[in-house]
C-alpha cells in the first residue's frame, strides 16, 4: 500500500469494491474533484466477480462518451432467446435486431475481469486511487456513531473517510454490520453457477447462427428440476457460457448439487448440438440479490451508503435480467450524491438523501419499482413445476399431426392440457393477472 | 449419409466432467489463514446439513460421527454455506486475506 494512503489522512470517500458500483462511484467523484480511495479485497477488479454473462452499458453515455470504442467486449448481443423446456421439448421465442450490433449498441457479453478492471481504469484516469489485494474488515464509527472510515486487513490499516460507500457485493458485511442487511437471507437469493466452455469463433457462429462479433443469449426455464430459476446460455468470442441460476431455498431442500443441474443443461437436445468438442476451461458460483424492490434495505446510514449488489439492485425479473448497469447506475448517483455532501460539508443520512431520490427519477429505482412483484412470479412454484411442460404439451400437440383424426380445437386442447398437468385454472388466472399486472 | 434411413441418432454422449476436473479449472490463491471455520460439534446435531449438497464446490463432507469435515482451500467465497445453515454459530465466516483465495478469469 503506499505510504501515503492511510495515517492521518482522511479521505473525502473511501469506496469499497471495485466492482462496476464502486468504480463508477470513484469515477463519478473524481471527476467531481473529490479524493476518492478505491478498495478491491481480489488481486485486480472482477477477480471475484462472476455474473450471467451480458452488459447493457447505455446507462454509460453521459459519463463516457463512445464508451463502446475501447470496451473489452467478447461479442454484441444481437439475438436473444427465451427458452421453455422440459426434458425433451423446447418452445423459443427468438429475437434478431442488427441494430444491437452498432452503435450505441445494446447488450455485449463480456468477462468481469476484463469489463471491471476497464471500468475502475477509467476511475484511476480521473484521479482514484486504487488499492487491491485489501479487505475491508469492518466500519470504523465517531463518537457520535457516525461511519468515519473502515478496518482494513493490512498492518496499521485504518482508512478514514468523510463518506464510506460500500460497493461491496452480494454478501455486504459492511451493510450488514451498518445493520443494513439482515445476516443472512436464503429466500432472497439465488445461486448463480456456470461453466466457460472453449469452442473456435467460426464454430460458434456457425452453429449459432452469428456473424463476427456478433452474440446469442438465451435464457431458460423448466430446465432446473423445478426447482425456481432457470437456464442461460451466451456466447464469448471463443466460448460458450452454460449455467443456471437457482433459489438458494429450495436447492438446498431439494438435496441436488447445483452442477447436476449445469450437467442436465448440457445434455439436453435443444443444448447439447452446440457444445459438442468443446473444452472446459472455468466453473464459477457466485450468489445473486432477488429480492427486489420490497426488500431493498435501507440505502444510507450518517457517512455510508450502499450500492449494486450490496444494496439488492439486481433485476432478475424473466423478461430482463440485469444487474451490472443497476450497480453502475447506482454508483454514479452515489457518486454524485456523496459529492454533492462533501460540498456542503455535511454527510449525515439526510444531507445523502438525494440518492435515493435521484434513482427514483431514473430507471434504478423506477425499474425495480416497476418490477417489484416479479420475485413472487419468478420464484413461483407452479411456473416452474407445471407450467413450464403444459406450455411445451401445448405446443407440441399444436403442431403434432393426427391423422386420421382431424385437428383438435385449440380451446379443447387447452383444457385437456390443463387437466392433464393437474393445474387448477383458478391458480392460473392469477398468476396469469400478476403476470399482466408485472409486465403491463 | 443414406437418405431413406428412418431412425434418429442416438443421444449424445457427453464428456462426463469429474468433480476435481471441474475445480482445477478454477485458480486459487490459498491463504495461510482458514478464512470459513465450521464447528463439527454444531453440525452434529444439525438436521439438514444443507450445505453438504448446496456448495457449488462441495467443500462439505458429511463425517462417519455425524459432523462435517470442511476444507476452505477451494472455496468461491459465494455465501451459499452461511444462507442455508440453520445451526446457529456452526459457521464462522469471512472473506480471505487481501488477495488471496478465488481468482476468476471469465466470471
Amino acid at each position: 500500500m503506499p505510504e501515503n494512503v492511510h495515517d492521518a489522512k482522511v479521505w473525502d470517500v473511501v469506496v469499497v469494491g471495485a466492482g462496476p458500483a464502486g468504480s463508477a462511484a470513484a469515477l463519478a467523484l473524481a471527476r467531481a474533484g473529490c479524493s476518492v480511495l478505491l478498495l478491491e479485497r481480489g488481486p485486480f477488479p472482477g477477480s471475484k466477480n462472476v455474473y450471467g454473462g451480458v452488459v447493457y452499458a447505455r446507462v454509460l453515455d453521459e459519463i463516457l462518451p463512445q464508451w463502446w470504442l475501447d470496451v473489452p467486449v467478447q461479442r454484441w448481443v444481437t439475438r436473444r432467446s427465451t427458452m421453455i423446456m422440459t426434458g425433451h421439448q423446447a418452445l423459443t421465442v427468438d429475437i434478431r435486431a442488427q441494430n444491437w450490433g452498432k452503435a450505441p449498441f445494446n447488450g455485449m457479453t463480456t468477462y468481469r475481469p476484463d469489463f471491471d478492471a476497464w471500468l475502475a481504469g477509467k476511475a484511476v484516469d480521473a484521479g482514484a486511487v486504487l488499492i487491491t489485494s485489501t479487505v475491508a474488515t469492518g466500519l470504523i464509527r465517531d463518537g457520535r456513531g457516525r461511519v468515519c472510515g473502515v478496518r482494513t486487513d493490512r498492518p496499521g490499516g485504518d482508512l478514514r473517510a468523510r463518506v464510506v460507500i460500500a460497493c461491496d457485493g452480494v454478501n455486504s458485511f459492511l451493510a450488514k454490520e451498518a445493520g443494513l442487511l439482515p445476516a443472512a437471507d436464503a429466500g432472497h437469493h439465488t445461486l448463480g453457477v456456470k461453466e466457460v466452455w472453449s469452442l473456435p469463433p467460426e464454430v460458434i457462429e456457425e452453429r449459432y447462427a452469428l456473424g463476427r462479433r456478433e452474440g446469442l443469449d438465451i435464457e431458460m426455464l423448466g430446465c432446473t428440476r423445478g426447482i425456481p430459476g432457470g437456464g442461460f446460455l451466451y456466447t464469448g468470442h471463443d466460448t460458450v457460457t452454460v449455467g443456471v441460476v437457482v433459489s438458494v431455498e429450495a436447492l438446498a431442500k431439494a438435496k441436488v448439487r447445483p452442477e447436476e443441474l449445469i450437467a442436465d443443461l448440457r445434455a439436453h437436445p435443444a443444448i447439447a448440438p452446440g457444445l459438442r468438442g468443446a473444452d472446459l476451461k472455468e466453473y464459477a458460483a457466485h450468489l445473486i440479490p432477488e429480492g427486489g424492490y420490497r426488500t431493498m434495505p435501507k440505502l444510507a446510514t450518517d457517512g455510508l451508503l450502499i450500492a449494486g449488489d450490496a444494496a439488492g439492485m439486481c433485476l432478475a425479473a424473466g423478461l430482463w435480467l440485469e444487474g451490472v448497469n443497476f450497480a453502475i447506475g447506482s454508483g454514479l448517483a452515489a457518486g454524485a450524491a456523496t459529492a454533492k455532501a462533501v460540498r456542503a460539508g455535511d454527510f449525515s443520512a439526510a444531507a445523502l438523501a438525494s440518492y435515493r431520490t435521484s434513482m427514483q427519477a431514473n430507471f434504478v429505482l423506477s425499474d425495480h419499482k416497476r418490477m417489484k412483484d416479479a420475485p413472487k412470479l419468478v420464484l413461483n412454484e407452479r411456473l416452474h413445476a407445471q407450467y413450464t411442460s403444459l406450455i411445451c404439451d401445448m405446443a407440441e400437440a399444436i403442431f403434432t399431426v393426427v391423422n386420421p383424426e382431424p385437428k383438435p380445437r385449440m380451446t379443447a386442447l387447452l383444457r385437456r392440457t390443463v387437466k392433464d398437468h393437474g393445474v387448477r385454472w383458478r391458480d392460473l388466472a392469477k398468476d396469469a393477472a400478476l403476470g399482466g399486472r408485472i409486465f403491463r | 449419409m443414406s437418405m431413406n434411413s428412418h431412425h434418429v441418432d442416438p443421444p449424445e454422449r457427453l464428456p462426463v466432467v469429474a468433480f476435481e476436473d471441474r475445480m482445477a479449472t478454477v485458480e486459487f490463491r490459498v491463504g495461510q489463514r482458514a478464512h470459513i471455520v465450521v464447528d463439527s460439534d454444531v453440525c452434529r446435531s444439525c438436521t439438514t446439513q444443507a450445505c453438504v449438497t448446496a456448495c457449488p464446490a462441495n467443500l462439505f463432507a458429511p463425517t462417519s460421527d455425524g459432523g462435517i469435515l470442511f476444507n476452505y482451500e477451494q472455496c468461491f467465497e459465494c455465501g451459499t454455506c452461511y444462507m442455508v445453515c440453520n445451526s446457529q454459530g456452526a459457521l464462522t465466516w469471512s472473506y480471505p486475506d487481501g488477495g488471496h483465495g478465488v481468482v476468476f478469469r471469465k466470471g
